[in-house]
């Protein structure tokens, strides 16, 4: 039998101290009201076992009062713990500013994670200590869910949409990634490893790897190769355009040709791709074949992120550049994930 | 209460003649399967959810036996997904949700109230024919290889992706649902229409009142999870875009008609429970339960915030951040009658007349792991712990806590403090209450230890796991066996009583209540005459009551 035998996990990240500072106090909230309960029953069983056969117990009931406190009592430590459980939970989903983006796609039964410099692993997630990560998640079949027990944070990966967390390590180390939820015959087996490293030996181990092109120069040829360019040309507003140019639309405000306005986000872009006749760009017409099952889960990443990374170029900039390679045009930028 | 009428006939060895009661009343198997007695009814009810749970918990063994060790060397992970599947369904919808409504309440409701039988007794009957239709279902799906979806036939898996049984599984819990239906529905019109004259609803025992508030949720209910399963069936076999994204579909949509019906069933399991607490404390603390009416109304309140806190098993299933913040708050509100109740039940033994017989350990013990079980509870409902223990053995821990701890608890010790009004018979006083035992610390051995293995992270559902988790897995099995052995030894015992047991009299515990008043066990009709209901259920300081226990004697 293995012989360590931990009783409290591992912290390794900023959320950590939140989520056990409201685990600890929940646990003595429990530990008391329990020991009250359990210590009332005891006394009282001993206090008035029956004496005789016949005896019975006296009409006493309780007072007013008595009743109004247990029901205050509790209900004003659950509304208190709800409201801090609130805030640490808000804190979970709302990646700070400077968050970089990776992405995680789950399939049966592996984890298949790319770098926004473009490395990618399957299983293991490298990550430098001190930066904060958000994690963008998909799923290529079934529910998944990601979990990192000594980061204190899990989020469901869905097919057909992205869902992110995000964390901030905060101590090199080798740590537990789980599914979650349960996703089929081997479930138990799609774990892996988060390594979180100094910021110096990732560098080391981005520059060791095989890194390949970044997530947006990746996403940039793949708009070059499925012919995305023909129509959507940079700054080309003219007769021969047959689709709205992309720079400056991420995280913008679109209006739809049937009046509705949203904001384009990883997926309204996803939806755009894969069903391009559901919500169409007022004074388009709906003429985009879809992409469904031309893309993979991990290519329509690389796109999102392509077209993201045109969003904080200027229009007028984005006219100059349209003649040259996307690819050239925008190098990663850590900073890429926050909307502007 | 007025007493009701002797029988006519006292059973005494001088006359050698029985007096009639509903289980002498005709022999022979069709006697039993065509009957229309509630009473009859109620045990044919507890042999069938009987079989499933021995089924079911001989799953749970299986799976605590693989669990025994790191590496997953006793099944194929395939079989181990079945066992856990087949052991959430056979136990949720063929042993929790009917254990105490169709076992006890079925028995009770009647007797309880002063009527002759429920309001539709042929319905009564169908509906354990429909339940045990819906079982050979399920059953012939895990003869032929069972299904490995979960309990929760979370989508696009079950609709796509699983190569098992899915279809015929669902169906046996689709038609199972009718019979909850039949029974609630029954349940429902019995209360409002039959109950003795002089019995005002704030007379009725708490008993009553849960089974009522659960009869409403299983009616408004259980039509959800139906037309849910006929959507899964509908996606699997014609292929229509509901759950599946690839058509189309949305599989959180799933979980949201899953858990609109599956939370409220969870109080479907446990208000029963709570009001058999409020009876066993009643009966053997020889006192008014505290709070008569606030524990009445936690149960319907209870029932109607139930309704509304299902979001919260999809918090981190991508559910906006602000529709978790409402289903977050409404959780810790509905957890306020509950633990509400706990103080009354405590209070209640206050200066009460505490007896220590074998139901009353089982109403202790409720109380203690039911207050885990809820606190817990409120822990998981706090978004932000949530996160970290969703999916993970925390949670096993805790709903085993309020389904084991709570419900079979109480229908363990409401079938100890019944057992002689069903079969007039006592069972061993020492053994039973050392299974009693055995089942809470076998009860505390097999799942606290989860929740230490939730809180270091280990998600449910896997059938291997990284060694360091074993020291907790080892101490959750052995517990599992105890807790094993304290469930078969009332099966062996209750079964010995009905052929060797002492006669227990009509009123063993000198308890009150309208069932007691008839005699045990009863006659096809309950009463000899209509009772006249003059107070309220626990009236015990009177002198009628002081002569009945001193002219008939009491073991309590």
């Amino acid at each position: 039998m293995n012989s360590s035998f931990p009783l409290f996990p591992e912290s390794a990240s900023t959320h950590a101290g939140s989520v056990d500072a409201l685990f600890i106090i929940w646990a003595l909230v429990s530990i008391f009201f329990t020991v009250l309960i359990a210590g009332l029953i005891v006394y009282f069983m001993a206090r008035y076992r029956r004496s005789h056969p016949e005896e019975v117990g006296t009409d006493e009931t309780a007072a007013v009062w008595l009743e109004i406190a247990w029901s205050a009592i509790p209900l004003v430590i659950a509304l208190g713990m709800f409201v801090w459980g609130t805030r640490v939970f808000f804190d979970l989903y709302r990646p700070p500013a400077n968050a970089v983006e990776y992405t995680a796609i789950g399939r049966q039964w592996m984890w298949k994670i790319q770098h926004p410099e473009g490395q990618r692993e399957i299983n293991t997630l490298h990550v430098p200590v001190g930066q904060s990560i958000k994690m963008k998640l998909a799923s290529e079949d079934v529910i998944h869910s990601f979990y990192v027990p000594a980061f204190r944070i899990k989020q469901d990966a869905i097919p057909g949409r992205y869902t992110s967390i995000w964390f901030q390590a905060t101590k090199p180390g080798v740590y537990h990634l789980f599914c979650a939820e349960y996703c089929g015959a081997e479930h138990s087996k799609m774990i892996g490893s988060v390594i979180v490293m100094e910021p110096r030996d990732y560098e080391a181990w981005l520059a060791g790897g095989a890194a390949g092109k970044s997530m947006v120069a990746s996403g940039g040829d793949l708009f070059q190769s499925l012919a995305c360019v023909t129509c959507h040309r940079a700054g080309d507003t003219g007769r021969l355009a047959r689709g709205p140019a992309l720079e400056g639309v991420y995280g913008h405000t679109v209006k739809l040709a049937d009046g509705r306005t949203l904001t384009a986000d990883d997926d309204y872009l996803r939806e755009s791709i894969l069903n391009p006749s559901a919500k169409v760009v007022a004074g388009w017409e709906p003429v985009m074949p879809t992409f469904q099952g031309q893309v993979t889960e991990e290519q329509l990443s690389q796109l999102i992120a392509y077209v993201r990374s045109l969003g904080s170029a200027s229009p007028a900039g984005a006219a100059t550049a349209s003649s040259s390679p996307p690819v050239a045009a925008t190098p990663p930028a850590a900073g890429s994930g926050a909307p502007q | 209460m007025n007493t009701t009428a002797a029988p006519p006939v006292t059973a005494t060895a001088e006359t050698g003649f029985k007096r009639p009661h509903y289980l002498n009343a005709a022999y022979g198997v069709r006697s039993w399967l065509l009957t229309r007695d509630h009473k009859r009814i109620a045990i044919l009810y507890l042999i069938s959810v009987t079989a499933f749970f021995a089924l079911g918990s001989l799953f749970a063994l299986l799976i605590r036996l693989e669990l025994l060790t790191p590496e997953g060397d006793l099944f194929q992970p395939d079989t181990y997904n079945r066992l856990f599947t087949m052991h959430g369904v056979v136990m949720v919808f063929f042993f929790l949700i009917p254990a105490i409504p169709a076992v006890l309440g079925n028995f009770l409701v009647p007797l309880m109230i002063g009527a002759k039988d429920l309001a539709f007794p042929k319905l009564n009957l169908a509906s354990w024919y429909v339940y045990n239709l819906g079982g050979i279902f399920t059953l012939w799906a895990i003869v032929h290889g069972g299904v490995d979806t979960g309990w929760t036939f979370y989508t696009p898996f079950s609709t796509h992706y699983s190569n098992t049984y899915v279809i015929s599984t669902a169906l046996g819990i689709f038609i199972t649902g009718f019979s909850s239906i039949f029974t609630g529905l029954n349940f429902i019109v019995t209360i409002h229409r039959m109950r003795a004259p002089g019995l005002t609803w704030f007379r009725l025992p708490l008993f009553i009142w849960s089974t009522y508030a659960t009869s409403l949720i299983i009616v408004l209910g259980t039509p959800v999870i139906a037309i849910t399963i006929l959507l899964v069936a509908a996606e699997r076999v014609l292929h229509l875009g509901i759950f599946d994204p690839a058509l189309g579909g949305d599989p959180v949509l799933f979980q949201h008609l899953f858990w609109f019906y599956s939370h409220p069933a969870v109080y479907i399991m446990i208000l029963p429970a709570m009001g058999v607490e409020s009876e066993l404390i009643a009966a053997f603390a020889r006192k008014k339960v505290v709070g008569y009416k606030v524990v009445a109304f936690a149960s319907v309140a209870i029932a109607v915030l139930g309704f509304l806190v299902w979001g919260h098993h999809m918090f981190v299933a991508g559910e906006s951040i602000y529709a978790a913040t409402v289903f977050s708050v409404l959780s810790m509100l509905v957890a306020i009658p509950s633990a509400v109740k706990v103080f009354n039940w405590t209070a209640t033994l206050y200066q009460g007349s505490i007896s220590y017989q074998t139901p009353m350990l089982y109403a202790l013990g409720f109380i203690g792991l039911f207050t885990l079980g809820g606190l817990t509870g409120v822990m998981v409902a706090t978004l932000g712990f949530d996160v970290h223990v969703h999916d993970t053995y925390f949670i096993v821990a805790h709903f085993h806590y309020i389904m084991v701890g709570g419900t079979i608890m109480g229908y363990l010790g409401g079938l100890h403090y019944w057992w002689p009004k069903i079969s007039g018979k006592l069972y061993p006083a020492f053994l039973s209450k050392l299974a009693a035992l055995l089942v809470f610390v076998g009860f505390n051995l097999t799942f606290f230890p989860q929740f230490i293995l939730g809180y270091l992270g280990m998600p449910r559902r896997y059938w291997s796991y990284p060694p360091e988790f074993q020291v907790l897995n080892v101490l959750s099995t052995a517990g599992a066996s105890i807790l094993g052995v304290g469930y078969i030894l009332p099966l062996c015992y209750f079964v010995w009583s009905m052929r060797y047991g002492k006669d227990s009299g009509d009123n063993p515990w000198g308890a009150v209540g309208l069932e007691w008043d008839t005699t045990s066990p009863p006659p096809t009709e309950n009463f000899y005459t209509t009772p006249v209901v003059t107070h309220g259920p626990y009236e015990y300081n009177r002198e009628e009551v002081h002569n009945r226990m001193s002219q008939e004697g009491t073991i309590g």
